[in-house]
């Protein structure tokens, strides 16, 4: 099926794939492992900063490669993926705050003092 | 030469992504707390919006890239969604 | 020039957008154009703060920062999740005191340390501007103050004002 692909493109198609993937899975085993759900929000970072990028430059050199023309549909899911982590772990990450202090933990930090108004 | 290494390291990429995959899956059954599960379950969706993309490239078709965009766009909403009803007990205010 | 293009940069990313999930064609050109072009029109109405790029050619250096930060933060996090004792490792909060006020330059630095692994943005008080944030390998508290500070703040704050 890719008879036409040169050596190089393979070999460079194939790191950046793996890399991405195996970053990803070291972020997901973070999250089996890490005790407490604060240091389990770290983990999936992994997957979707270098996990994603990894494999989506390994697709852009495989399709670039391939069909001689850049492929720029994975700039978009690249830039997509970039702008909505963040704001997905930010509000989880206030949700369970949020559910903690309401619970009385001790494990959290108090709230600051005057509060209501908060931006991002 | 250049088929076989595409080839089986594609594979291996999509076993790991698999497997990664089935950890999110224990993780959201296992919990604990709520606030665990939404985070795994985010985390399932971009494994498999990765795994889609590494199945592109397998086929060499383009066509997988506006299913894995969905899912990415799926997943935000749905984890949005769910963080919002953790914080308040009802997603629309 | 404001009233049939409020937001120059948001119609043309739209525009860029459309094109490539649907390909470049003149009949897509107009069709995207033309939704752009009402896109940016119903902006308007949200009326979303307008951010003055001073400096905007620092914005690669930011960029390129940033990139070469999460990568190294990522080989970084992955050894210590692989790390057989997970019990020598502290991870905690830390307040850090912002300079910043700038709702644009504040969503941008939420974005930047939350995307990388290590360190997640958990809450900020406007009337305090106080940010508390959850560090994965907390060695030294004033390490990651002066990081946050130096290393992103600053330039912020010399691209938006």
């Amino acid at each position: 099926m890719t008879m036409d692909l040169p050596v190089w493109a393979a070999l460079l198609t194939g790191f950046l794939v793996l890399l991405g993937a195996g970053l990803t899975l070291i972020g997901t085993i973070g999250l089996l492992r890490l005790p407490s759900f604060y240091e389990r929000m770290h983990a999936p970072t992994l997957g979707s900063t270098w996990g994603t990028a990894g494999i989506l430059l390994g697709s852009i050199v495989f399709f670039s490669v391939m069909q001689s023309r850049p492929i720029l549909h994975e700039v978009l899911i690249a830039a997509f993926v970039t702008a909505t982590t963040p704001v997905t772990l930010m509000l989880l990450a206030r949700a369970a705050l949020y559910r903690d202090r309401t619970e009385g933990s001790t494990a959290v930090p108090r709230r600051f003092s005057s509060h209501q108004e908060d931006a991002g | 030469m250049s088929a076989s290494i595409l080839f089986w390291s594609l594979l291996i990429a999509q076993i790991l992504l698999g497997i990664a995959i089935a950890i999110t899956a224990y993780r959201i059954m296992r919990g604990p707390r709520a606030q665990d599960r939404i985070l795994s379950l985010d985390a399932l969706y971009v494994n498999v919006m990765l795994l889609l993309l590494v199945f592109g490239i397998k086929t060499e078709s383009t066509l997988y890239f506006e299913a894995a965009l969905v899912i990415a766009l799926l997943g935000f909403v749905a984890t949005v969604a769910l963080a919002k009803f953790l914080m308040r007990g009802e997603v629309i205010e | 020039m404001s009233r049939v293009l409020p937001y120059p940069l948001l119609t043309a990313s739209l525009l860029a957008m459309w094109l490539l999930l649907n390909g470049t064609s003149v009949g897509q050109l107009l069709l995207g154009t033309a939704i752009a072009l009402a896109a940016s029109r119903l902006m308007v109405a949200l009326q979303p703060s307008k951010p003055r790029l001073k400096g905007w050619y620092l914005l690669p250096k930011l960029v390129a920062i940033v990139v070469a930060d999460i990568w190294r933060s990522n080989i970084a996090v992955a050894r210590l999740i692989l790390r057989r004792d997970q019990s020598r490792r502290m991870s905690g909060f830390i307040v850090v005191p912002l300079d910043l006020r700038d709702p644009t330059g504040l969503a941008i630095l939420a974005c930047i340390v939350t995307s990388t692994p290590g360190t997640a943005w958990v809450e900020y008080s406007s009337t305090e501007s106080k940010l508390l944030l959850h560090v994965f390998d907390l060695v030294d508290e004033a390490y990651w103050i002066d990081l946050i500070k130096s290393r992103y703040e600053r330039l912020l704050l010399d691209i938006l004002t």
